[in-house]
C-alpha cells in the first residue's frame, strides 16, 4: 500500500485534473450552444434554396446544362477533410480519419497509388495524419473550421467548383462529422461534385410555371454554385458543433472517472491513516507494558 | 402576402407585407399581391418593403435569389456581414 504522503499527493493531482476536465466540459457546452444556433440559423436558408433549385430543375427535363452534374471516369479525386484542431474530444478525429482511409484505400486505391488523390485539409488533426502518410495536401487551413464565416467558405467552394468545371478533378468529396445531437456524431463522406439533383419529393405539388429571370440556364448557373457554397458551409458548421459535442461528452466522462478515482483514493487514505494510528497506539501500549 | 428574407446566418425578416422591391439581376422590380410566380437572381442593392402598417424597411444585400409563388415570397440573400 502507498504511504500516506504518496496518497495525499495523488489525491491532489487527481482533483486538479478533475477541475481541468470539468472546466473544459463547461467551455465545450457553451461553445456547443453557439454552434447549434448557427446550424439552426442556416436551416431555413438551406431548405429554401433546396426548394427553389428543385422547382427550377424539375419542370423541364434536365435540359442543357450538364457542367455540374457530368459523371466522368474518376481519375483525379479531391477530398476535403474536416477535422478538429485539437484533441481531447474522444474518437471524433479518429472516426473521420478512419472514414477517409476507407474511402481512399478501398474505393480509390489505384488513384491513391498514382498520387491522383489530393486533399484539402481543414483542421490540424487531419493534416497531421495526412502528412504522416505523405499524401498530397493542397490547402491546409486551421481557422475555417473554428469559426466558419460564410464569405470565406464561399470562396473555397467557388474554387472547388472551378476545379471541377476545368476537369482538374473528377470527383470531389467532403468527409466530416455530421452533427446528430450533443452526444452523437456521424462521420460521413458526401459527394460534393458532380452534383446529384434530387428527385421529386413526396409532397411535391407539380410544376409551377415560373417566369425565370434571367434565362433558366443562367439561373441554374447562379443557383448551383449557391447550393455548393451552402453545402460546404453546412458541413463546416456541422463539424464544429459535432466537435464541441464530442469534447463535451469526452470531458464529462473524464470528470466522472476522476471522481470515482478520487473516492477510492480517499478511502485508501483513510484506511492508511487509521492503520498508522492503530500502530502508534499499540506501540505506546507495548512501551508502557515493558516498563 | 407573406415574405421571408433569409441569410445563411439568420432570418432577417418575416411577415405580412404590401409591397416588395428587389434589385433583380435584369433590373429592379416590384412584387405586389397576386404576382405571377417568378424566380430571379438578385444583384447587389437594396431590398425595400412596405408592411401592413405602411412602414418601410430597407435591407442592403450583396446578392441573392427570390422566389414568388402564390403570394408567398422567399428571398435568400447574401449580406455584407454574414
Amino acid at each position: 500500500m502507498l504511504s500516506l504522503k504518496e496518497i495525499r499527493n495523488r489525491i491532489k493531482s487527481v482533483s486538479s485534473t478533475r477541475q481541468i476536465t470539468s472546466a473544459m466540459k463547461m467551455v465545450a457546452a457553451a461553445k456547443l450552444r453557439k454552434a447549434q444556433d448557427a446550424i439552426l440559423g442556416l436551416r431555413p436558408y438551406a431548405s429554401g434554396l433546396q426548394n427553389i433549385l428543385l422547382n427550377v430543375t424539375v419542370d423541364a427535363e434536365n435540359s442543357g446544362n450538364k457542367v455540374f452534374t457530368e459523371i466522368r471516369e474518376p481519375e483525379n479525386i479531391l477530398i476535403v477533410l474536416i477535422t478538429a484542431n485539437r484533441g481531447l474530444c474522444g474518437a471524433f478525429n479518429a472516426n473521420v480519419i478512419k472514414h477517409v482511409r476507407m474511402l481512399t484505400e478501398e474505393e480509390y486505391a489505384a488513384q491513391l497509388g498514382n498520387k491522383r488523390v489530393h486533399f484539402i485539409c481543414i483542421g490540424k488533426k487531419g493534416y497531421d495524419f495526412l502528412r504522416s502518410r505523405q499524401y498530397p495536401v493542397l490547402v491546409h487551413d486551421q481557422e475555417l473550421g473554428e469559426k466558419p464565416r460564410f464569405e470565406e467558405v464561399a470562396k473555397l467552394a467557388d474554387e472547388l467548383k472551378v476545379w471541377f468545371v476545368e476537369k482538374k478533378y473528377d470527383r470531389i468529396y467532403l468527409v466530416y462529422n455530421q452533427f446528430k445531437n450533443a452526444a452523437v456524431q456521424m462521420p460521413v463522406a458526401e459527394m460534393f461534385l458532380p452534383l446529384r439533383l434530387e428527385k421529386k419529393p413526396s409532397g411535391w405539388q407539380g410544376p409551377v410555371n415560373y417566369i425565370m429571370e434571367p434565362s433558366k440556364e443562367d439561373l441554374l448557373e447562379e443557383l448551383i454554385p449557391r447550393s455548393l457554397r451552402m453545402h460546404l458551409f453546412k458541413a463546416l458548421t456541422d463539424s464544429y458543433a459535432a466537435e464541441q459535442g464530442a469534447r463535451m461528452t469526452a470531458m464529462h466522462q473524464a470528470t466522472d472517472n476522476a471522481t470515482e478515482l478520487l473516492r477510492e483514493l480517499q478511502l485508501n487514505y483513510n484506511k492508511a491513516r487509521q492503520a498508522a494510528i492503530t500502530k502508534e497506539l499499540s506501540e505506546i501500549v507495548g512501551g508502557v507494558n515493558a516498563l | 402576402m407573406k415574405v421571408e428574407i433569409i441569410s445563411p446566418v439568420e432570418k432577417i425578416y418575416a411577415g405580412e407585407i404590401k409591397l416588395l422591391q428587389v434589385p433583380g439581376s435584369r433590373g429592379s422590380f416590384q412584387v405586389l399581391k397576386n404576382h405571377a410566380p417568378i424566380v430571379s437572381t438578385l444583384r447587389e442593392g437594396v431590398i425595400r418593403l412596405i408592411d401592413q402598417a405602411n412602414r418601410e424597411s430597407r435591407f442592403p444585400v450583396t446578392g441573392g435569389v427570390i422566389e414568388v409563388k402564390k403570394n408567398r415570397i422567399v428571398v435568400l440573400v447574401e449580406t455584407e456581414k454574414s
